[in-house]
């Protein structure tokens, strides 16, 4: 639905996302957290813990809550869905998610996505 | 009531009647409207005078029912080695005698008196041991059994003598006879009656209780009375003849160094007589249901209480009058109308109850005995004419079925059709469950009920034993009821269906100890293969970094490895303790808080060139604050260089050891502790916990290190060290109880090497080690029967687990440093390393850098 210009970022190599880790990545000036899931999948939200205000969420836990493949933040422990970037703790709570695609291995992100919309 | 004067009680007495008045006015509110003064004969604040005995082994602070000295509630004042020495009703007021406070002004003033006004006065004081008129009994080396200071002089005398003996065979005096056993003296007991604990057991029990009692050295001499107490001025040996017989009837001598007297108690009701109070023609003030005296004003509980005119030497009637007494000050209904005087009790090793109408006095009443002369087993029960109801009972050497049978009387309870089953072994097709209905009294010392535990269990949200001690105070006093509390947990768990959760998390339905246990039998060393053959899913910020903490315990591999890295803590992931801005905080070890110049300068270098923060922890080390996580390589190569090495502040590990400067520099130090403390730590550095952990060693009794306020706590006596445990600071301190005294340094290590050990394997996640003996069945006891027994035989093996956690030690930041791949993580932005974090950013405050905390983001919107 969203055909506006997409700029795409290359971040890193694929191999460079650690499994069930993240990573931080500048992208237009804005601090993005990049995951890798167990099954190879990847993620990005904006880096920004919203309940602190620290660039700190490629720093959490990757791992799961029931279906959704999550990280928690590593500074009070709330838990974000890596697909939409929505507060599993709080639902008044969603950090921005972006569009990751891999291209010859480069791990690429695109622009933040609205709401709602889901990977 | 709230805005009208405060009100003021004095509590005469602080036995453990006195301490549970007061703990009691604290807990219901009474303290809002009310001071209270509690004024203690004793120079020790209450303790566990129930468990007099096990002072030998574990010492007067494991007695301690009030270890700090003072309540929490400072409207609760507690004065110590002091005589209340008369009562002014007419004013009312009480004239209290203190020692003067030091040597040299002992010689101008005897003693401090001071004269408090009361609105409430509370007799509290107890009861004295019973000397019968014997000749000779002024003779040293005659002593009662009642105080610390008693078992002291014991102890003292023992040291020189061979043998003793006590007279009086009743409760007491077993406990008695078991203390001068296991003082090493040939023991004596000398009962006038025909059997051994009179009061409570029939003939046939008491002679199975003498053939316990005898098979652990124990001469028993039943149905004789005390002529004579023989000696010089000290005593030699005591002199005794049948009972029954005329004086000049021929008699036996014992030869005997120590003579204690244990011939019952009586009320100490003087303070009341003095003031005309009426007293009970056997003693004790007389007092109403409400436990009130002839004057509204003054309220007697406890020993030296005769409520309608009769004494009641147990604790579980003193506690009842304590509570009725606040009661009544809070205009409650409570009264106090009788006591269950059932007694369950392990004497000298062997288990002894009786409990009900024991003798069977009941109109029509029948007996049932069950007898094994083999096991030394016996068991009666009393019913009813009719068989359908019991009334009492006695067992002797097994007494397991004390928490059924006991509630069975108080309750009416039908009898099984059966009631045999209920005393015959259980192999002998036997076991019949009995309900017990919910108004039995599970304890009785604390007087709870069934339902009160249910109330905890479906309302309060308790899920233990020891979430049920602490809310309703069942199974805390004498113990004997905690196998049927748990029994009554898990029965209500069971009977709404409700597994109880001990799952750490929704990827496990195992315990951490539980996990540690499959971890170790298996050999696993990566969370994919623990949580595909024991969880679901991939895991989360429980249970991932309680198995990298497992996995570090057992195995010594650097953490952050990659089969590891990505299961810790951000904390550990960056070897340094994440600040509220993302910036992390870098804390070398400083052992026991010892520091050379040089490297103290080093630490202010460092920090001066990275514009660090830098505060002095309380744990005697130095936090240096606002290291960008890329800084943190270079930080810690300067300071590996100059020979620090991590000091484990992020990890849920050993902190540190903190000491006082000991007798090295002291002039009362009596043993070196810096030199312990440093050893101590670094023995256990970066051994990973359930908790963090911290130590302390103190170089005397003066305790400046704060020792008992730690995980382990160690000071310093004349002959050695004294081993403390389970104590914290925090939010719910805990003072550190002693697990063993008088160590040598071996032995301390030992200990403390398979205690930690055995806690690390067995406690939950974050449980700290107060928390963890707190809920291990048996408590501290049990810690020192695995620790310092070796009940378990594990203690060899708790050793080797430390002793190559010890052998398998690296510097985590050195090895590090030392590895290209690990330092990969330490930069912010993966496509621009050389950008630092622009959301960090610092004001000064003080001459020192602090974080202006980053602009919160709108939520939902891209940044």
């Amino acid at each position: 639905m969203s055909t506006v210009a997409v700029s795409l970022t290359p971040v890193c190599a694929v191999e460079a996302v650690p499994l069930e880790g993240g990573v931080a990545a500048l992208v237009d000036g804005s601090a993005v957290a990049v995951f890798r899931t167990f099954d190879g999948s990847l993620f990005a939200l904006s880096n920004v813990d919203p309940f602190s205000g620290a660039s700190v969420l490629s720093r959490g836990i990757v791992g799961s809550r029931g279906d959704a493949p999550v990280v928690s933040s590593p500074m009070y422990k709330q838990a974000f869905d890596l697909r939409t970037g929505a507060c599993l703790d709080d639902a008044a709570v969603r950090v921005a998610s972006y569009g990751v695609t891999v291209v010859d291995g480069v791990v690429h992100v695109g622009s933040a996505r609205p709401a709602g919309e889901v990977a | 009531m709230a805005t009208g004067k405060r009100q003021r009680i004095v509590v005469v007495g602080h036995g453990m009647v006195g301490h549970r008045f007061a703990q009691a006015a604290v807990e219901r509110g009474l303290t809002e409207t009310h001071d209270v003064l509690v004024i203690g004969e004793e120079p020790r604040a209450a303790y566990d005078r129930v468990a007099l005995t096990s002072w030998f082994g574990a010492g007067s602070d494991a007695l301690s029912l009030l270890p700090g000295g003072e309540y929490d509630d400072p409207r609760v004042r507690l004065v110590l080695d002091s005589v209340v020495t008369e009562v002014d009703r007419a004013a009312r007021t009480v004239t209290v005698v203190s020692p003067p406070s030091a040597a040299e002004d002992l010689l101008a003033n005897p003693g401090a008196v001071t004269v408090h006004e009361y609105d409430v006065l509370v007799l509290a004081t107890g009861a004295a041991p019973f000397v019968p008129p014997v000749e000779g009994r002024g003779k040293d080396g005659c002593f009662v059994y009642r105080t610390i200071e008693d078992l002291e002089a014991i102890q003292a005398a023992s040291a020189t003598a061979t043998s003793g003996v006590v007279i009086g065979g009743g409760l007491l005096g077993l406990e008695a006879a078991n203390a001068l056993v296991q003082l090493g003296l040939q023991t004596h007991v000398v009962e006038m009656a025909p059997r051994l604990m009179p009061v409570q057991l029939d003939d046939a029990a008491g002679v199975t209780l003498v053939r316990h009692v005898e098979r652990l050295g124990v001469t028993v001499h039943t149905g004789v009375v005390t002529e004579e107490i023989v000696g010089g001025s000290s005593v030699s040996g005591l002199r005794m003849r049948q009972a029954g017989t005329e004086e000049g009837a021929p008699t036996g001598v014992v030869d005997a160094q120590v003579v204690v007297f244990s011939a019952g108690i009586r009320p100490r009701d003087a303070l009341a007589r003095e003031c005309d109070l009426p007293v009970a023609p056997r003693g004790g003030v007389l007092v109403d249901e409400q436990c009130r005296t002839a004057d509204p004003h003054v309220f007697a509980i406890g020993e030296c209480a005769a409520p309608g005119g009769t004494m009641y030497g147990l604790v579980a009637p003193g506690y009842a009058m304590a509570e009725v007494v606040v009661d009544a000050l809070l205009d409650g209904p409570g009264t106090f109308t009788g006591a269950d005087m059932s007694t369950k009790l392990k004497l000298l090793g062997v288990d002894v109850a009786s409990f009900g109408d024991a003798f069977a006095t009941t109109d029509g009443a029948l007996e049932l005995t069950y007898a094994d002369a083999v096991t030394g087993v016996y068991k009666k029960l009393v019913v009813s004419e009719d068989g359908t109801r019991l009334l009492g009972g006695i067992l002797v050497g097994d007494a397991s079925a004390y928490g059924i049978l006991r509630p069975m009387v108080s309750s009416g309870l039908a009898l099984p059709a059966n009631p045999e089953q209920l005393i015959l072994p259980v192999g002998s097709g036997a076991g019949v469950q009995i309900g017990m209905p919910d108004e039995a009294q599970v304890c009785s010392c604390n007087d709870v009920t069934k339902a009160d535990i249910l109330h905890a269990v479906s309302e309060q949200g308790c899920e233990t034993v020891a979430d049920v001690k602490q809310c309703t105070r069942a199974g805390s006093t004498c113990g004997s009821c905690v196998a049927t509390v748990k029994n009554i947990i898990e029965d209500h768990f069971a009977s709404v269906g409700k597994v109880v959760d001990k799952g750490l998390c929704e990827h496990f339905r195992l315990t951490r100890q539980e996990l540690f246990d499959v971890v170790a039998v298996h050999g696993y060393r990566r969370f994919d293969d623990i949580v595909a053959a024991h969880g679901t899913g991939r895991g989360c910020d429980v249970c991932k970094p309680a198995i990298a903490s497992i996995l570090a315990s057992q195995t010594s591999t650097h953490i952050l490895e990659p089969a590891t890295a990505e299961l810790q803590d951000t904390n550990d992931k960056y070897l340094g303790n994440i600040q509220r801005n993302g910036t992390y905080s870098v804390v070398p070890r400083i052992p026991g808080g010892e520091i050379t110049p040089d490297k103290l300068i080093v630490i202010g270098e460092v920090a001066r060139d990275y514009g660090l923060y830098t505060k002095i922890t309380g744990g005697q080390r130095i936090d240096l604050f606002g290291a960008r996580m890329e800084q943190l390589p270079a930080i810690w190569r300067r300071l590996v260089d100059a020979g620090f090495e991590s000091g484990h502040a992020y990890g849920k590990s050993l902190r540190t050891v903190k000491s006082c400067v000991g007798s090295t520099w002291c002039r009362f130090g009596v043993q070196d502790s810096v030199g312990l403390a440093i050893a101590l730590e670094l023995r256990y550095r970066g051994l990973r916990s359930p908790h963090k952990l911290k130590g302390g060693v103190s170089g005397c009794a003066r305790e400046c290190a704060e020792a008992r306020g730690k995980d382990f706590g160690v000071i310093a006596t004349e002959k050695g060290w004294n081993l403390y445990v389970g104590g914290n600071g925090g939010a719910t301190p805990a003072h550190a109880r002693l697990l063993a005294g008088d160590l040598d340094t071996a032995t301390l290590v030992s200990y403390l090497d398979r205690f930690l050990m055995y806690y690390v394997r067995t406690a939950d996640r974050l449980q700290r080690t107060s928390t963890w003996i707190e809920q291990l069945e048996g408590g501290l006891d049990r810690v020192r029967e695995v620790v310092v027994d070796d009940s378990l035989g594990l203690g060899a093996e708790l050793e080797a687990e430390m002793a190559r956690h010890v052998g398998g030690y690296e510097d985590e930041w050195r090895a590090t440093l030392e590895d290209p791949t690990k330092l990969e993580r330490f930069v912010t932005f993966v496509n621009a390393p050389d950008t630092p974090d622009p959301s960090i950013a610092f004001t000064t405050e003080r001459d020192q850098i602090q974080p202006i905390a980053p602009a919160l983001i709108p939520v939902g919107a891209p940044a």
